[in-house]
């Protein structure tokens, strides 16, 4: 049964996968400075509006590039949206993704532009699992703090 | 609380994430926060939407410090609204900052030249924010 030490180790662990690996970067740390105790869900909320928005734009973004005429201002004002939010809570493999979209949607490079989509939405994928097994383990730390 | 004494800002922009984000950085930095999504809301909350003379039942719009402003907006962008604030006789003495994630002189300088009190690059961190503080405290006394 694990102890607080443990889960504390393997957070701290994990955490450090995270950003070694380079699916977070230094952005992700301010998100955390800004929670406290009067604050102390701030960075499960902003990354949770990130997974909803994040997947909404995808969704758009896969229909946009689906269209017999594709619309690419549009498509720029989306990953200009998901660039956007993605660095705010330093998703940084996502991010890069959606800089190298741009670059093929202001050439209007379909095919790059669909291969970037399926880039985006794995990167967002592994990401998404990624902070929600993170925000398991720092619930069970809390959790096991309040029973200890 | 009585939030009389502590800086009333506006942030407007677009994204969600980064409205939130704003709004929890000027709030640890001892703040009151109104936030706005477009040009268009943050213009009628400073009482400047369409018809001037319109105002609310007479009563005065909440007073706002500081407006800072994502530069990057559809249907009107920051700049556009940081000209509107400038033309404005009620709002053009209040500072206005735009924040861009894109790094580019020429959009920097057209809003300075407009009358931005500064630029920001996003995404925005505490010591940001600070430093804007401080800025805006000297403006104030």
């Amino acid at each position: 049964m694990e102890g607080v030490f443990q889960l504390q180790k393997q957070l701290v662990d994990y955490t450090a996968s995270l950003f070694k690996e380079g699916f977070l970067d230094d952005q992700f740390n301010q998100l955390q400075q800004l929670q406290d105790e009067s604050n102390p869900n701030f960075v499960v909320e902003v990354v949770s509006l990130f997974f909803q928005d994040s997947e909404r734009l995808l969704n758009e973004l896969t229909r946009a590039l689906e269209q017999r005429s594709v619309d690419f201002k549009r498509v720029d004002a989306q990953i200009h949206q998901l660039k956007g939010s993605s660095s705010s809570i330093g998703a940084q493999r996502v991010q890069r993704v959606c800089i190298a979209f741009r670059n093929f949607c202001d050439e209007q490079k379909i095919e790059g532009c669909i291969t970037c989509l399926e880039q985006v939405k794995q990167e967002y994928s592994l990401l998404k699992n990624k902070l929600e097994t993170l925000f398991k383990v720092q619930m069970k730390r809390g959790e096991k703090r309040r029973r200890e | 609380m009585d939030n009389g004494d502590l800086p009333h800002v506006l942030a407007v922009d677009d994204n969600l994430i980064d409205r939130k984000l704003v709004e929890r950085l000027l709030k640890s930095s001892s703040c009151k926060v109104t936030t706005a999504e477009n040009g268009l809301r943050a213009l009628e909350y400073l009482g400047l939407g369409g018809d001037e003379q319109n105002t609310m039942d007479g009563t005065t719009t909440s007073k706002v410090n500081l407006i800072i402003t994502d530069y990057c907006m559809p249907e009107m962008t920051g700049y556009e609204l940081l000209k509107k604030i400038k033309e404005s006789q009620i709002m053009k003495e209040v500072p206005v900052v735009i924040m861009s994630s894109e790094n580019v002189p020429t959009r920097i300088n057209q809003c300075l030249e407009e009358g931005a009190l500064m630029f920001m690059l996003k995404p925005l961190k505490q010591s940001d924010v600070k430093k804007l503080r401080c800025d805006l405290m000297k403006c104030r006394s």
